[in-house]
């Protein structure tokens, strides 16, 4: 089970930190516990890990309503009040109202799973706090049923978060940390590869150039990420643009055909076309 | 040995547990960091550092740390016998070379063949930015003898060295003390938030009691909540222009997210420190003036009193009649200062001005002791101290 390891897969590409980091919590069946700047491909991670290791994949997308017990299970009171009206059967039997949450399903799963919990960070503060028996034992009490769950095979726990909030140092104990920095050109240069395996070499400078050009304009309120890079090529394909007309006459004031794949934000824009304009003027052709 | 790494962590400052070193060695155990220092880097990483702000403080003591290494290598050359050293180069050299050499010139030369062998290893086994790994000898084993470390005859080797990974110290801007945006703060005030149900239960929680009549099968179960106070009351009082001009972009930000977080925020502006009055408006701050005592009066003792100044000022302004810079103050400012602190008993003083310079400046201390200590940083840190200190 553990000689399996997480090296990446045909379409993610895996840096050896972020390889050790998964292994690491593989081997050692604790939670990981994933960071990094939107875009990064943090939730994807655990949909990366699950296929590459071949295990089922229990996905639990956190929201700013979400209480903990919902991922264990969920006492569907109004059910069985609406069942005792009508004078069903079914109301004797409370366990028939008990609706298991993810990580129960996780906890019930034949092989040894793995469990996403996306964007903690989006709960309540306290959040946290109420998983980490979950986590640390992977057992929880139901107490309508008088019945203990235990994990019949620790999952594999990926966590992500956007930092939005802080994470109580207890939970922090428990996990395995990673922070997915922005990719360098060269991990850059493979992940483009692995979506587009037949990208002409001159495209793809090219891109990655103006690419990282628009990401160091300062002040951006969103600096475009992997997903958008993916995007934006996918659209340079699609509209056939040849390399030549990416880098434009002069290196630094370029404005990259179809860029509102990379800026999100019209304020984003009109700062970028601004920029290229005072550019132009300082440094006339 | 490992061991002086984990307290040179502890007093680097990071608050690793023991259940995250026992982790660690854990993972070690399980051969996870068998191949290289690179490895082991990584993996002490993920078990060790819990939030992006502390990595950069982890490479550095990483660094520290392998440094310490390395140079106790260094150290250990320095008695290494001569034969030991005849017997590295046999192993470097075959005999033909080793046979040559010493007919070219005996154990000079010959050490000085082992050097460039050393340094071609170096190079073959180097390759792009990785750190040693080479020939299977790991720096930090029983023998930890590296040939990088061992510098024969050899000044600053370590220049050419390529980079280590910590030592590049990608995470720089990322620790926490020294950025602050506006959402960082609003995170740190919501804190302040958390104890708004207090008091008696009188009202009925609707939704509780149609859930407990459910779970009750049917048999009514009311249940009541307290009211809700929504609102922490704040009293934010600004020290403005003079030394706090370098501070107007986070104190800006602290006011904007405060703004936004509470929904009963009084502010008031003063110059320097508090005396008699105090105003709203910055441009028209000799005009509309608001008696500090009118403060007191109107806004009661469960307003929570946050004073962001950065302290600095001659200590006649504080502590004598008249020591103002822009007027004539009959009471001292400490006198002032002691007022409002009897009316808002949780008060604390936020200083954009780093902790370490606090101690030299004397207006700063006499603040300090003014306020019983109650003086924090304006980092997200010293927000959160803060935050802590006026529950």
């Amino acid at each position: 089970m553990a000689d399996r390891k997480f090296t990446g897969t045909n379409t993610y590409i895996a840096t050896d930190d972020l390889m050790m980091a998964v292994n690491a919590s593989v081997t050692l069946e604790r939670p990981i516990l994933v960071k990094g700047e939107p875009g990064t491909g943090k939730t994807q991670l655990a949909v990366e890990v699950a296929e590459s290791l071949g295990k089922p994949l229990y996905e639990w997308h956190i929201k700013s309503t979400t209480k903990a017990q919902q991922g264990l299970y969920e006492y569907d009171a109004v059910a069985r009040l609406r069942d005792s009206q009508l004078g069903d059967d079914r109301v004797h039997d409370i366990s028939n109202y008990i609706v298991p949450g993810k990580i129960w399903e996780a906890f019930e799963s034949e092989r040894q799973p793995v469990l996403l919990i996306d964007e903690i960070d989006k709960a309540d503060i306290e959040f946290p706090n109420d998983l980490l028996r979950e986590l640390d034992r992977m057992e929880f009490f139901v107490y309508e049923t008088q019945r203990l769950v235990q994990a019949k095979h620790r999952p594999v726990i990926v966590i992500t978060s956007n930092n939005e909030k802080e994470l109580p140092d207890a939970f922090l104990r428990r996990c395995f940390f990673h922070y997915i920095k922005f990719p360098e050109r060269e991990t850059m240069t493979e992940i483009v590869n692995v979506h587009f395996p037949g990208l002409k070499k001159t495209l793809l400078a090219e891109a990655l150039n103006a690419f990282y050009r628009v990401r160091d304009v300062r002040g951006l309120k969103k600096k475009p990420s992997t997903s958008e890079l993916l995007d934006w090529i996918k659209l340079l394909l699609a509209e056939d643009i040849p390399p030549e007309a990416l880098r434009g006459d002069d290196k630094r004031s370029a404005i990259p055909p179809l860029y509102g794949a990379l800026l999100k934000n019209e304020q984003d824009v009109h700062l970028f076309e601004q920029l290229v304009f005072l550019d132009r003027r300082s440094n006339p052709q | 040995m490992l061991l002086t790494f984990f307290y040179m962590l502890r007093t680097g400052g990071m608050k690793t547990s023991i259940t995250e070193w026992l982790a660690l060695l854990e993972a070690m155990q399980k051969g996870l960091a068998g191949q290289s220092v690179d490895d082991f880097y990584y993996l002490a990483r993920t078990t060790l550092v819990k939030d992006e702000s502390e990595l950069d403080r982890f490479d550095r003591i990483f660094g520290a740390y392998f440094q310490g290494v390395d140079d106790s290598l260094e150290d250990l050359f320095a008695d290494i016998p001569e034969d030991w050293l005849r017997r590295q180069a046999e192993l470097m050299l075959t005999e033909e070379e080793r046979a040559q050499i010493e007919a070219l010139g005996g154990f000079e030369e010959l050490m000085r063949a082992l050097q460039e062998r050393l340094e071609e290893q170096e190079e073959r086994h180097e390759g792009g930015n990785k750190w040693i790994g080479t020939a299977g000898t790991s720096p930090f084993g029983a023998y930890g003898y590296n040939p990088e470390g061992v510098r024969i005859g050899q000044a600053g080797s370590r220049n050419r060295r390529a980079v280590k990974v910590w030592d590049k110290r990608e995470y720089r801007n990322l620790d926490d003390s020294v950025d602050l945006g506006t959402r960082n703060i609003k995170v740190a005030l919501r804190r302040l938030r958390k104890f708004a149900r207090e008091g008696a239960a009188d009202q009925l929680d609707l939704d509780a009691t149609i859930d407990k009549t459910a779970r009750n099968a049917g048999l009514l179960d009311i249940r009541m909540v307290p009211e809700r106070h929504n609102a922490i009351k704040v009293l934010l009082c600004l020290d403005v222009g003079g030394s706090m001009d370098d501070h107007v972009q986070v104190c800006e930000e602290m006011f904007s997210a405060a703004r936004s977080e509470f929904k009963h925020l009084e502010y008031f502006y003063f110059h320097n420190f508090i005396y008699e009055a105090m105003w709203k408006d910055n441009r028209r701050r000799h005009a509309e003036k608001t008696p500090t005592l009118d403060i007191t009066h109107k806004y009661a003792s469960d307003y929570k009193l946050i004073l962001v100044g950065d302290a600095t000022m001659s200590p006649y302004e504080i502590v004598y009649a008249g020591g103002s810079v822009e007027h004539w103050n009959e009471e001292p400012g400490a006198v002032w200062i002691k007022r409002l602190l009897s009316t808002y008993p949780k008060a604390v003083w936020l200083n954009p001005e780093p902790r370490e310079r606090w101690d030299y400046t004397p207006s700063t201390k006499l603040v300090r002791e003014l306020m019983d200590d109650r003086m924090f940083p304006l980092t997200i840190a010293g927000l959160d101290d803060a935050i802590r200190e006026l529950h």
